[in-house]
């Protein structure tokens, strides 16, 4: 004990830093992977986006060229998607969050005395993962229907007009989004609630802050890595997301979104420049936001 | 209470009928207490006795099943945490980790919307004399350093009652020390009533000015340190602070002004005055350090206790004094402190010793022991004396 009190500092200093090649090999596969699985496609996503047709050629032929119009042409023709897909991204991210921060808190933070519905809840959140996600938003579909009971019940209740409809409107396709993404948004908020110091909410109290103001001042600051994991795992799949949207699903004539245009211009119409320029936009759009969304939530540790 | 003011001085706290039961135990029996202004008050026991139950009560982090807490003649027993001029050093310090020491410190400030925290905040943590770490996050101080933010944190909210929960016990014991005294210079200086819970007998006697003994969820007697040391009125008491020497037996004199017990054949009297009964089968008791040893055959005289011959079977040397234990056959192991004026132990193990002390130093205990169940619990108070006996008993049938 006496002769640690004189090694302290130097202890770690000592440990020497040997260029160890087996963390190398063991690196390499992971490295070999994303460069063959990240780097290549984006590189040939982003020559594919400035391609331009081929004079004379078949519908779908490309060559490669700097026509940089495609971006300009993308924003003109399909800004208004652009602009849909982020609002509804937005907005289910909001509603995933109202939602899952309660029922996260719950089991994190009230539950914690009985382990055993601690657990079953938590099942009953991940759950719904074990069946497709196709299959359970044609379900949402056929139970929202104009012939489904909650939409015929609704309309005997005069709570809905008679010749509205609820699928195909951008409420269904937000509320479809809302729904798949919950239980991203609720495992990463209950994986911190579920450490956070409940002595820390008595000290709030002890220091003349009302119950409410514990809970801005001591729970959301402290939970507020897991608040960031939880909006960006729902935010950014949620922009690119083309199921819930879809006319086979939930969405309608009107509620195209990026995915749903991408998906046309590349399967369709098989313009693969203007689908090529509409992903790196999306992808750029995504990325500025998250790093402003980070930056101001001051968690910039997690990037 | 959002007023933002401070309290103009302590207030009184007071406990009336208070019982607290969770399910399965009770934690709080029966307490009826009153902590006058100002005062600092330690209670004082082992874990599990419901001290900090007590506390968590006064808090409001907790609702009493029955009873009444009253702070500054104010009914605040259905009152939140928030609304309540109490403010409590936690145990595990509870400082938010998101903020800095700074906003710690003035979180409470800020909450009742007091003009100038930051001052008032800096004011307080120089106070502590950790100005100079304002800006800090609080997992980059030491124990010590945390300890004290949350001392200044409470300390800052001037409340009419400061509640401190074994704030010292994560500190090493210099620190302690230090960290004794400068709590005690600040409730002077604030002029705060302190509510201090602990488990550290010499803590709350050095600290506080009045001390109650807290047992199985009851107050077990409740005094002015030196008065709970010189004359303890249970065997828990006795044994709890500081050490004692028991014996048991029945009374079988009594004088104007005090009583003879028969422990197994050997005459002990203790003055009337400082037992608490005075028939019967009593327990009477001897601080170790009050015992002298004598070497040779003592005088028999009325003013003083001798029991012996003995053998010494333990010395153990730890620097001020020295402990003796000896064997009185029919009496059991008494144990004798003495100061070293000489040079190292005079006395020396096996030797033939008899032991004595005054009559005045001696004391009579309340609990009665043929209450005591057979198979007592080993902090039960009543049984402590009894046990002793029967196993000294068995000791020597067995030998």
């Amino acid at each position: 004990m006496a002769f640690g009190a004189f090694a302290t500092g130097t202890a770690q200093e000592q440990a020497p830093r040997r260029k160890s090649k087996i963390a190398l090999i063991l690196l390499l596969p992971g490295i070999l992977y994303l460069a063959l699985f990240f780097l290549v496609p984006l590189v040939s996503l982003v020559i594919t986006s400035f391609q331009q047709p081929i004079p004379n050629g078949d519908i779908g032929e490309y060559q490669t060229a700097f026509r940089w119009e495609n971006y300009t042409d993308a924003i003109s023709l399909y800004g208004e998607h652009i602009l849909r897909s982020f609002f509804y991204a937005i907005l289910a991210t909001i509603f995933a969050l109202l939602f899952s921060y309660p029922l996260a808190y719950f089991i994190g933070v009230k539950a914690r005395r009985w382990p055993l519905l601690q657990n079953l809840m938590l099942v009953l959140v991940i759950a719904p993962f074990f069946i497709s996600f196709l299959l359970r938003t044609l379900a949402w579909k056929s139970i929202l229907s104009d012939e489904s009971i909650v939409i015929t019940g609704l309309k005997a209740l005069a709570l809905m007009a008679p010749d509205a409809h609820f699928t195909g409107t951008a409420s269904a396709v937000i509320f479809g989004l809302t729904y798949n993404f919950i239980p991203f948004m609720t495992l990463p908020l209950y994986a911190t609630l579920e450490r956070l110091d409940t002595r820390l909410l008595e000290a709030g109290g002890d220091l003349y802050a009302r119950p409410a103001v514990t809970f801005f001042k001591v729970t959301v600051p402290l939970s507020m890595s897991g608040i960031v994991s939880g909006v960006l795992l729902t935010f950014i799949p949620a922009a690119g997301d083309y199921i819930n949207a879809g006319r086979d699903f939930l969405g309608g004539t009107g509620t195209a979104m990026m995915g749903n245009v991408i998906e046309s211009n590349f399967l369709v119409t098989l313009n693969y420049p203007a689908a090529a320029s509409l992903s790196i936009i999306l992808m750029a759009v995504i990325l500025v936001m998250v790093v402003v969304y980070v930056k101001r939530s001051g968690t910039e540790d997690l990037l | 209470m959002a007023s933002g003011a401070f309290a103009e001085s302590g207030a009184d706290l007071e406990l009336v009928g208070l019982k607290k039961r969770f399910p399965g135990f009770t934690a709080i029996e029966q307490l009826d207490l009153t902590i006058p202004a100002g005062s600092f008050f330690a209670l004082l026991g082992p874990s599990g006795c419901g001290k900090t139950t007590t506390l968590r009560l006064v808090a409001g982090l907790e609702e009493p099943t029955e009873g009444t807490i009253l702070i500054g003649g104010k009914d605040v027993t259905h009152l939140k945490p928030y609304q309540r001029q109490v403010n409590t050093v936690f145990q595990s310090y509870a400082l938010f980790p998101h903020m800095t020491v700074l906003e710690n410190v003035a979180f409470g400030l800020r909450r009742r919307k007091i003009s100038d925290p930051v001052g008032k905040a800096h004011e307080a943590l120089r106070l502590v004399e950790l100005d100079h770490l304002a800006l800090r996050k609080p997992q980059q101080l030491s124990g010590g350093q945390q300890q004290r933010v949350a001392l200044a944190r409470a300390v800052v909210n001037r409340p009419a009652l400061l509640l401190l929960d074994e704030p010292l016990g994560a500190l090493d014991l210099k620190l302690r020390r230090q960290m004794q005294l400068e709590l005690k210079s600040i409730q002077g200086e604030v002029g705060l009533t302190f509510l201090h819970v602990t488990h550290d007998q010499e803590e709350a006697m050095t600290m506080a000015d009045t001390v109650a003994v807290m047992n199985k969820g009851r107050i077990e007697q409740l005094g002015a340190p030196a008065d709970l040391y010189e004359l303890p009125r249970t065997a828990f008491v006795a044994n709890f602070l500081g050490q004692s020497n028991l014996f048991t037996g029945d009374v079988v004199g009594t004088t104007s002004t005090s009583i003879t017990v028969d422990v197994e054949g050997v005459k002990i009297t203790v003055p009337k005055a400082r037992a608490q009964r005075h028939a019967g089968e009593i327990t009477v008791g001897i601080r170790p350090e009050k015992v002298s040893l004598l070497t040779s055959v003592p005088d028999q005289d009325s003013a003083t206790n001798t029991l012996g011959p003995g053998r010494v079977v333990d010395v153990s040397f730890s620097g001020v004094s020295t402990q003796y234990i000896i064997a009185i056959p029919g009496i059991g192991n008494v144990v004798v402190f003495s100061q070293n004026l000489g040079f190292g132990s005079v006395i020396s193990e096996g030797a033939e010793v008899w032991v004595a002390w005054q009559v005045d130093h001696g004391f009579g205990l309340e609990d009665d022991p043929s209450d005591a169940s057979r198979f007592p619990a080993d902090t039960d108070t009543a049984t402590i004396a009894v046990q002793k006996k029967r196993a000294l008993m068995s000791e020597l049938e067995g030998a």
